[in-house]
């Protein structure tokens, strides 16, 4: 699945423009440790997180994460939202909680 | 033979990651499996937050040959007391601050070891610490 039909699935928000969009969706990754997504998440996952600020993005592009969803209504910070842009990675936000998120995004997924 | 080098301040963690994404694009143009390209990532990685989060500062050589990479991430810090206690999943002095960004679990070290075909710390408390890293290709 794109990243653009979760994004409708799920009735995210989009806070990254067009950035990784496009990307394909393999799986999902639930984690605020970012040594933990680092060692052990998978290319194309979605992450579920609420850790916002810059070593998201570097953590989502050295990994090729498809995409960042950021829980609880959190939003990213400027330079955050600069740094995804450029690198091509989608940060998207989402009102619920992981829990619920978690659960919506595996059975979408699975 | 592709040498690049690179230097890093400690506690600028807004730069962290950039000697990685440099290195993964000389990788990626030069052709290398895409495992090994993450698995040199995820290593270099892991000792650049190392230099940022524990240490003054530090510099990061990389050599490319065309059978592996080596990297050698040296950095003038408070070095490690205790190298084998250091290694262990969950062990870490990182600070309140460092934790609350999500770094400080204590997997930097094993997310190393386990990405590397070798893996050689040199420490010296009070001085510093030097990490020798090889991947083959
Ligand atoms: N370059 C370094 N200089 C000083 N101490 C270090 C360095 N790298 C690692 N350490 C020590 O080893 C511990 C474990 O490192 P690591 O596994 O990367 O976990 P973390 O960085 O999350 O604490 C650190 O908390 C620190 O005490
Ligand atoms: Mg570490």
């Amino acid at each position: 699945m794109k990243v653009t039909e979760l994004v409708e699935k799920l009735q995210l928000k989009v806070f990254t423009a067009s950035a990784g969009l496009e990307n394909e969706i393999t799986g999902g990754y639930v984690s605020d440790l970012l040594s933990d997504v680092m060692g052990h998440a998978a290319e194309g996952n979605a992450w579920l997180t609420l850790q916002n600020h810059l070593n998201v993005v570097a953590i989502a592009s050295l990994r090729e994460l498809a995409c960042v969803i950021l829980v609880k209504n959190i939003e990213p910070p400027a330079d955050v939202i600069q740094k995804a842009i450029a690198e091509d990675v989608a940060i998207l936000g989402s009102s619920e909680q992981t829990f619920e998120l978690a659960g919506k995004l595996y059975s979408i997924l699975t | 033979m592709i040498k690049l080098n690179y230097t890093i301040e400690g506690g600028d963690f807004s730069r962290a990651g950039y000697a990685s994404s440099q290195v993964k694009k000389n990788l990626k143009q030069l052709g290398v499996d895409q495992k090994i390209i993450k698995n040199i990532v995820v290593a270099l990685y892991e000792a650049e937050v190392n230099i940022v989060a524990h240490a003054q500062k530090g510099n990061i050589e990389v050599l490319i040959s065309p059978t592996g990479v080596k990297m050698i991430v040296s950095d003038q810090g408070p070095g490690i007391v205790d190298v084998g206690q250091a290694m262990q999943v969950g062990f870490s002095t990182a600070s309140e601050k460092v934790r609350q960004m999500g770094f400080g679990a204590g997997m930097g070290l094993p997310n190393i070891k386990r990405n590397v075909d070798r893996l050689d710390i040199e420490t010296k408390v009070g001085k510093g610490t030097t990490l020798t890293m090889i991947k083959d290709f």
